[in-house]
């Protein structure tokens, strides 16, 4: 389980401080897939960060399986928007994968059999010897998946994972995410500002305001659990619910421009 | 295959016309100082045997490695330990940027005087020249590693020595091989050096010794043999480099054929 409580971030530097994230409350359940949405600037990236135990809030607290998090905690791992920076260009694919279960101490044949699974799952089985800028960028964000897989994390963390590849490409790796969720049954969440990519992916879409950022509103996403990228899309109840959020960001994105021309 | 015969071809045809120029140029050379290129070549054989190989050219190359390994190990440990922690660097950096700008030429009668003449001393002298660059660089490079690579290890918790080994060092190679080619010819720079001041062996040694006695060919021939050595070094460190940094003249490749 994943706990956020009372969340709160500022960025201090010379007598100005920008607040972030104003605060923060939000629970996802063990197993489920909750999508983040919300404007862009609106602080998803630090919400995310602070979750991964990788910045420290300034106030409130985020707590994993029970644990309050200080650092990077056990069984959480993230899946970067960056692929290219995110994977190290010097070991091939199947080593970036084995790297975090060496840290892990887990023994060669483990490693192998956990490598040669997680390929498998994200549709890479013949990938493994090569060098990761020998693929496509979306082959890449294929491996850091596999990679955060066979890490068998109870959490993961997507920061807008399919931002910078191709529509068609997205459309294939939204399918793979929903399927590998529901294999490893791991609790998910997903950061995006792509307001259908969230209904289309969540059982849960929860919106966030402009800075400083509080949670607007937590959506049940009641569409049928096998998603299909033409039927669901065009489901009378999807384009409902993306009508919603829509209405919901756009009220927020107002919000936040009448508050900055606000005197 | 015929490719790879143009690139050699192109490369020593510049050396072949400045040899065959000096050649003729100094064919009628009655200079005591400026023999004729004929004669050089001459003595070579007999001046270069097998015995002088291991009585001279030897020792030097063995001083050289132990005092680049040296080099090596001292700036990549010290680097990555400066690189990494920003209060050491902001601490260290205007110190070692004044270390690095006195000549180590300058240092080998301060290092003579404290310790002697012996071995020790000649493999210092190599090392106080070729730690500088490697050193530098190694921080440069420590320092600019990618911020998301940072953070997918500290998310897997990759940390102590495997982090070290597998992302610090990796990620600052291009750096630290900038600086250690850098650092191989002033090593061997250093090492004649040390050996023109007091030494019994060495190539240094050699040269000065053939110019005392007067025997001027033997001495053009053992600048000769300094300048051999200079390239095929330079060579073998060409083929380690392109094992270390294969990964990236790849990525860079493909990032400009905008993968």
């Amino acid at each position: 389980m994943l706990e956020i409580r009372s969340l709160r971030k500022t960025y201090g530097g010379q007598g100005r401080t920008v607040e972030a994230l104003g605060d923060i409350t939000l629970t996802v359940d063990d197993g489920q897939f909750v999508c983040v949405v919300g404007p862009s600037g609106c602080g998803k990236t630090t919400l995310l960060r602070c979750l991964g135990g990788l910045l420290e809030p300034t106030a409130g607290e985020v707590r994993v399986s029970g644990q309050v998090v200080t650092g990077p905690p056990d069984g959480l791992a993230i899946v970067f928007q960056e692929y290219g920076r995110s994977l190290f260009p010097w070991l091939r694919v199947a080593e970036n994968i084995e790297l975090p279960l060496k840290s892990k101490g887990l023994g060669k044949a483990e490693r192998r059999t956990l490598v040669d699974e997680s390929l498998g799952a994200v549709g890479l089985a013949d990938a493994g010897k090569a060098y990761p800028w020998q693929l496509s960028g979306g082959m890449q964000q294929r491996v850091a998946i596999a990679r955060a897989i066979a890490f068998q994390p109870k959490v993961m963390l997507m920061d807008e994972p399919f931002a910078a590849v191709d529509a068609q490409t997205r459309a294939d790796l939204e399918d793979l995410v929903r399927t590998v969720w529901k294999r490893f049954g791991m609790t998910m969440l997903f950061v995006t500002h792509d307001i259908d990519e969230a209904v289309y992916l969540g059982e849960r879409v929860v919106m966030l305001s402009s800075s400083p950022t509080h949670v607007l509103e937590n959506l049940d996403i009641d569409l049928p659990s096998e998603r299909d990228q033409l039927k669901t899309r065009s489901d009378a109840r999807f384009v409902e619910l993306r009508s919603h959020v829509y209405a919901r960001i756009q009220e927020a994105k107002g919000a936040g421009v009448l508050r900055e021309t606000a005197p | 295959m015929t490719r790879t015969l143009g690139r050699i071809g192109l490369a020593l045809a510049l050396p072949v016309i400045l040899l065959v120029t000096w050649w003729f140029a100094s064919a009628d050379s009655t200079s005591f100082y400026q023999p004729p290129l004929e004669t050089i070549i001459k003595v070579f054989p007999h001046t270069w045997t097998a015995a002088t190989f291991k009585s001279d050219v030897l020792p030097s190359l063995i001083r050289l490695f132990i005092g680049y390994g040296l080099a090596l190990l001292l700036g990549i440990g010290l680097g990555v330990l400066i690189g990494a922690n920003r209060r050491l660097r902001a601490l260290l950096e205007p110190i070692l940027e004044f270390l690095r700008a006195i000549p180590p030429p300058v240092l080998v009668p301060v290092l003579i005087l404290i310790a002697g003449l012996g071995d020790p001393t000649k493999v210092l002298v190599i090392v106080v020249g070729g730690v500088w660059p490697i050193l530098l660089n190694t921080v440069e490079g420590v320092r600019g590693v990618d911020e998301v690579l940072a953070d997918t290890c500290r998310s897997y918790q990759i940390r102590g020595w495997l982090r070290i080994r597998t992302f610090i060092l990796r990620a600052a190679s291009p750096q630290i091989v900038v600086g250690a080619r850098q650092a191989l010819s002033i090593c061997i720079i250093m090492m004649v050096i040390g050996e023109l001041l007091g030494a019994t062996d060495g190539l240094g040694y050699t040269v000065v010794e053939f110019q005392r006695g007067f025997q001027i060919p033997e001495m053009w021939s053992g600048v000769f043999v300094l300048g051999l050595l200079g390239v095929l070094l330079s060579l073998a460190f060409t083929l380690v480099e392109r094992r270390v940094l294969n990964w990236y003249h790849g990525a860079r490749a493909a990032e400009r054929s905008g993968h």
